[in-house]
């Protein structure tokens, strides 16, 4: 797979070293690797074809820098072309210049996730905007789509469009648009029923409301794990209705989400919002930066940053920080970090946006764990809540009978206690390995740097 | 599938890469199969979601064997066709239900928006056809109107829908209904539960505890374990096949959405990496769109062989 895309490249650039510029047949054999990782990342064929005309043309003759070797070249000439095609830096926000009430229309295959995210969007532009949003569902196809839209508006706290039984999806389209005129209402999101790019009397009906309520926005609204069809979708939706932004939905799955690449070179549309979970305030802005790295293979620290910082207590971990600087961490400070880790969520979810992780998540799959077992955190911190203060603050004094007493106390058995202070130990040196490689050390190797060889999974 | 897969790329490929168009129309005049042609068509199945490693390997058996010779494009599709449909013929298993079970405990899981509330639906149907008393548990407590949905598939189909209120726990549920098929004597039970994605060690655990609670009163449920894949999918298929197989011991797949443009072929990989039944394939919205899944009528479908 394209879990290390940079290990692959070094070898395919070893012997390039002593040479002063790329050539064409090396960018060839690199090229080869980069088109398969892509291809398993889902990205469409011709969309890959394309990008990798563009990387060839970029890397073919380029210097060889000193400072790096000339796989690293090649994985930053990737990554940029990337985050291009990908839209460049940044988020591109939803339009909301027009006058009021601004509709917004919601298309999509089945099961993308329209409903779901027009809740999400309703919710964001009432909290974040101070927005008066009206939500309608004009899926009139799936049983109790309608009343799903009701229900998620409920959550949100915005209004919905009272449910009329019997109306066509464009009598209600009207309808929604004037009763957002009528009660003056700022935006109008419109969701409208999953359809198959190729049913030519749905693609007809999209269209026509599309030409009834001329949306500000319409939002082509796509599922992450979606495989070469993408190239299909988003060709007839955007023939159909003309895509103005893209929400990937599921991106908080393990899919490497080429389809956003995908999407993007054939609308030209910006990928607007990512759908990251099932709660209604799980929507996020799309940073092309970040989602290059993950469709590489290559991380995602700065999401990782972003979501450590939005459940991490700040006060907590600069305590922490200023203990492990000094090289003072006991177990009451570890207890401390389980708990912020398991606020954080799943930990292969983490893991998979360390960079230098990918082998690390093979591992796991490979040892039949998919995911590590989030009990044996909550088993950890059982333990140390059962020991004395003295214990925590000098685990050396645990001897044989306190681990009996643990053990009893916290349910757990001695061999658990053992492992609990085996790994405590392990942590303590990685602390101090991390102190020694500082900051710098660990941006370049990642955290493979902090692992060693073959150290057990518990 | 009437348009077939090789017109269907033609057209989807039109615009943004000639240059690949063109080779593939050269594939389907009569011509030599060489390392050209033999890259183009590996492009072709790739574009088909069958995955690079599958296509490779398709590939490599049709070179051992065909090298050189002088081809035709009906020539090519048929072969094509035949060589996936050897790989997919072992899986092709309908689900048979056993009637002496009372009742055939039937658990659907899979990620969110594949399609499992409809699948139940159609299943639903088609029992109701056979005349075999079902009965449908709504165990999606978590999606906006997921009961209310499942509701009206019982009221279509005649099924009654055993169903808690929103945030109910699913588990109490599906054993709740479980208790009450068996003194009914039901033949099927349709447990229905709510999307979740793979790597969501907390959702998966939550199914596993559905399988638990009911085996409490029935060590052998349940008997049949479908995991809905939607058709759509790309190569995080293998992923969420594995990993529920790996939680909830799946013991068949149901594909849905087989009704667009071209697409599905994550089904040959997964024939190749699992050998899961495939029991059946959706290929609409109706209730009766439900069939059998046909390797041969799917492989043609799939190279646009006649």
């Amino acid at each position: 797979m394209f879990e290390n895309l940079s290990g692959k490249f070094a070898g395919v650039f070893d012997r390039l070293r002593s040479r002063g510029a790329l050539n064409e047949d090396d960018v060839t054999d690199a090229l080869r690797e980069v088109r398969l990782a892509l291809l398993d990342a889902d990205v469409a064929l011709p969309v890959v074809k394309d990008f990798i005309a563009s990387v060839r043309a970029r890397a073919v003759g380029q210097e060889v820098l000193d400072s790096v070797s000339p796989g690293q070249q090649v994985v930053k000439i990737v990554n940029d072309v990337m985050i291009e095609q990908l839209g460049g830096a940044g988020a591109v926000p939803v339009n909301l210049n027009a006058p009021s009430p601004i509709p917004i229309l919601m298309v999509g295959l089945q099961g993308s996730g329209k409903t779901t995210t027009s809740g999400k969007l309703a919710l964001r532009f009432a909290q974040r905007l101070r927005k008066k949003v009206l939500l309608a569902s004009l899926d009139t196809q799936r049983p109790a789509a309608q009343l799903q839209l009701a229900q998620l508006a409920e959550q949100a706290g915005v209004p919905s469009l009272p449910i009329i039984p019997g109306q066509t999806p464009l009598e209600i389209a009207a309808r929604a648009m004037d009763t957002a005129r009528r009660e003056v209402f700022d935006i109008v999101i419109l969701d409208t029923a999953g359809r198959l790019s190729i049913d030519q009397a749905l693609m007809d009906e999209v269209r026509e409301i599309r030409a009834a309520t001329d949306p500000v926005e319409t939002l082509l609204v796509v599922d992450a794990m979606t495989g070469q069809d993408a190239v299909n979708t988003a060709r007839a939706f955007n023939e159909a209705v003309g895509v103005t932004g893209i929400v990937m939905t599921r991106m908080d799955g393990d899919a490497r989400g080429g389809a956003a690449l995908s999407m993007r070179a054939i609308t030209g549309a910006p990928i607007k919002l990512v759908g990251m979970g099932e709660k209604i305030d799980a929507l996020e802005e799309f940073h092309p930066e970040r989602v290059a790295g993950r469709i590489l293979g290559m991380g995602d620290v700065v999401g990782l940053v972003e979501k450590a910082a939005e459940t991490i207590d700040q006060e907590e971990a600069e305590k922490l920080a200023r203990k492990m600087a000094k090289g003072r961490f006991d177990l009451e400070d570890y207890a401390s970090q389980l708990k912020q880790i398991n606020k954080m969520g799943s930990l292969s979810s983490i893991i998979g946006m360390l960079p230098g992780a990918g082998k690390l998540q093979a591992q796991l799959a490979a040892a039949g764990k998919t995911d590590i077992d989030q009990t044996v955190l909550k088993r950890q911190a059982a333990i140390i809540g059962s020991m004395t203060v003295k214990e925590r603050r000098t685990p050396d004094i645990i001897k044989a009978s306190r681990k009996k007493r643990i053990a009893t106390g916290s349910g757990t058995s001695v061999q658990d206690v053992n492992r609990l202070l085996k790994q405590f130990e392990d942590m303590s040196h990685m602390m101090k390995r991390m102190n020694k490689l500082g900051q710098k050390g660990l941006m370049r190797q990642g955290l493979a740097a902090l692992l060693p060889g073959n150290r057990r999974q518990f | 599938m009437a348009l077939g897969f090789f017109s269907r790329l033609k057209d989807g490929l039109s615009r943004s890469t000639q240059k690949l168009t063109e080779s593939i129309g050269s594939v389907l005049t009569k011509r030599t199969l060489d390392e050209e042609a033999l890259a183009d068509l590996e492009d072709a199945l790739v574009a088909a979601d069958l995955g690079t490693d599958v296509a490779t390997r398709i590939i490599e058996a049709f070179r051992s064997t065909r090298f050189g010779t002088e081809v035709t494009d009906e020539d090519i599709r048929t072969a094509l066709a035949e060589e996936i449909a050897a790989i997919l013929q072992p899986v092709a298993v309908p689900l048979v239900i056993d009637r002496s079970l009372k009742p055939h405990v039937i658990l659907v899981v899979g990620v969110n928006g594949t399609g499992k509330t409809t699948t139940i639906g159609k299943l639903a149907q088609s029992y109701a056809e056979q005349g075999l008393h079902t009965i449908l548990v709504a165990g999606d407590t978590f999606r906006a109107a997921a009961v209310e949905q499942l509701q009206v598939w019982g009221k279509r189909t005649g099924a009654p829908v055993v169903s808690g209120g929103p945030g109910a726990d699913s588990a109490g549920l599906a054993f709740d209904a479980l208790s009450r098929a068996r003194a009914e004597r039901a033949d099927v039970l349709l447990v229905d539960t709510a999307g979740r994605l793979h790597n969501k060690s907390v959702l998966m655990e939550e199914l596993s505890k559905v399988i638990r609670v009911m085996r409490k009163q029935d060590p052998a449920v349940p008997h049949s374990v479908l995991l809905v894949l939607d058709a759509t999918t790309g190569q995080n298929a293998l992923q969420q096949v594995n990993v529920f197989k790996e939680m909830v011991d799946v013991t068949g797949l149901v594909v849905t959405k087989l009704d667009g443009s071209a697409r599905g072929g994550i089904v040959v990989a997964l024939a190749q990496e699992f050998g899961l039944p495939v029991h059946a394939v959706g290929v609409g919205e109706q209730a009766s769109d439900l069939r059998a899944f046909d390797p041969m009528d799917y492989a043609r479908g799939l190279v646009g062989a006649a």
